[in-house]
């Protein structure tokens, strides 16, 4: 048994996550109903969700299956679209150091846009307060996992869903634009100095621009030019401050 | 193709992206992460969460595209005012999928894109 400490952690993130499960669910159901008429089959449209479990690149993968691609294109252009999981890692790095190589390993595999943007935005906010419980490894681990398994779980039952049932949600609900919301509210306090406006800015609008690019490419294009951005706009902002004194 | 060709695609597809979303944490949680990494990586969330949010909001939806009949440009805009007032995940739900409702049945009724 946990103790209750540690349950308080799971809870937090399950509490976190609770808002983001309507849009995750259709999205799940979509990598389900894409590899069934993709003629991939439910035994192994399902042990994709398990084994790479991230929805853009099971997208495309059975996609691309479906239109008779190359085997090693697929394989290229699903890892491309994940690259942007690096960036992600890295990020998390400072907060999950301590862990041993399986906690590493249990964070590695849950890693997805949601869990990322949820708990690096939290563990953030910790990290300016001193003392908090919430500074911990522990407390990190248990809240990264209620985030990250609930969404796992809720992954695999929605692509079991889109498998089996083949359901379709109305498509005037419009239930997909839950997620780009969420995300707009985590948006809020990472933009928080100058640099990172310019960084979200200029981040946000590339992808807007390159949304036709090859491979959903889009996303890490922004990001990537969003980041250059801010680090360009830091150093300017600083010099600028070194010639006023 | 064969099944075991489909299998060993999302075995190594599984097998990628695991070994990237473990790189970052098994370089750099042990030592002192290089200062020319560390500044970048400041703007990680800002950049890549503004990139996911901005093309899903202009092209998610049923009417893609900079243009009035994209209703989820305005349901976006409210969101993104309640979402920067309110800091709140449920108020900002409410608010952005309660206009994108009532806009796209305006737009029906009224008829605005016809």
């Amino acid at each position: 048994m946990l103790s209750t400490d540690r349950q308080h952690a799971l809870m937090d993130g399950l509490r976190a996550v609770a808002p983001m499960l309507p849009g995750v669910v259709p999205f799940g159901m979509m990598a389900g109903i894409a590899a069934i008429e993709a003629g991939m089959g439910p035994l192994a449209g399902f042990a994709m969700s398990v084994i790479v479990f991230a929805g853009a690149s099971q997208l495309i993968m059975a996609q691309l299956w479906g239109d008779g691609a190359l085997p090693l294109v697929i394989l290229f252009t699903a890892l491309l679209i994940n690259l942007r999981m690096v960036m992600y890692s890295t990020s998390l790095a400072p907060y999950f150091g301590g862990l041993s190589f399986r906690g590493r390993s249990i964070i590695a595999y849950l890693l997805t846009d949601q869990a990322y943007a949820l708990s690096i935005t939290r563990f953030y906010g910790a990290s300016r307060t001193d003392g908090s419980q919430e500074n911990s490894l522990r407390w990190r681990f248990d809240y990264y996992v209620g985030i990250a398994l609930t969404l796992w779980v809720v992954w695999l039952f929605a692509t079991l869903a889109g498998i089996w049932l083949g359901a379709n949600i109305p498509a005037s609900w419009q239930v997909g634009f839950a997620l780009p919301l969420v995300f707009l509210v985590l948006l809020v306090p990472v933009v928080r100095d100058r640099p990172s406006i310019v960084a979200a800015l200029v981040g946000g609008s590339v992808a807007v621009l390159a949304h036709e690019a090859p491979y959903q490419m889009g996303l890490t294009i922004g990001g990537i030019a969003g980041i250059i951005a801010g680090v360009m706009a830091e150093s300017l902002l600083e010099k600028r401050e070194a010639t006023a004194e | 193709m064969s099944t075991l060709t489909l299998w060993v695609l999302i075995l190594l597809a599984g097998a990628g992206t695991f070994l990237m979303r473990l790189s970052g944490i098994q370089l750099f949680g042990d030592r002192q992460m290089p200062a020319a990494l560390k500044k970048p990586l400041r703007f990680v969330p800002a950049a890549v969460i503004s990139a996911i949010v901005l093309p899903a909001i202009v092209y998610g939806g049923p009417e893609p595209g900079f243009h009035a009949e994209n209703v989820r440009l305005y349901a976006g805009l409210i969101a993104a005012v309640v979402a920067w007032t309110s800091r709140s995940v449920l108020a900002t739900l409410g608010a952005g999928m309660v206009s994108l409702w009532l806009l796209q049945w305006l737009f029906q009724v009224f008829g605005v894109s016809a």
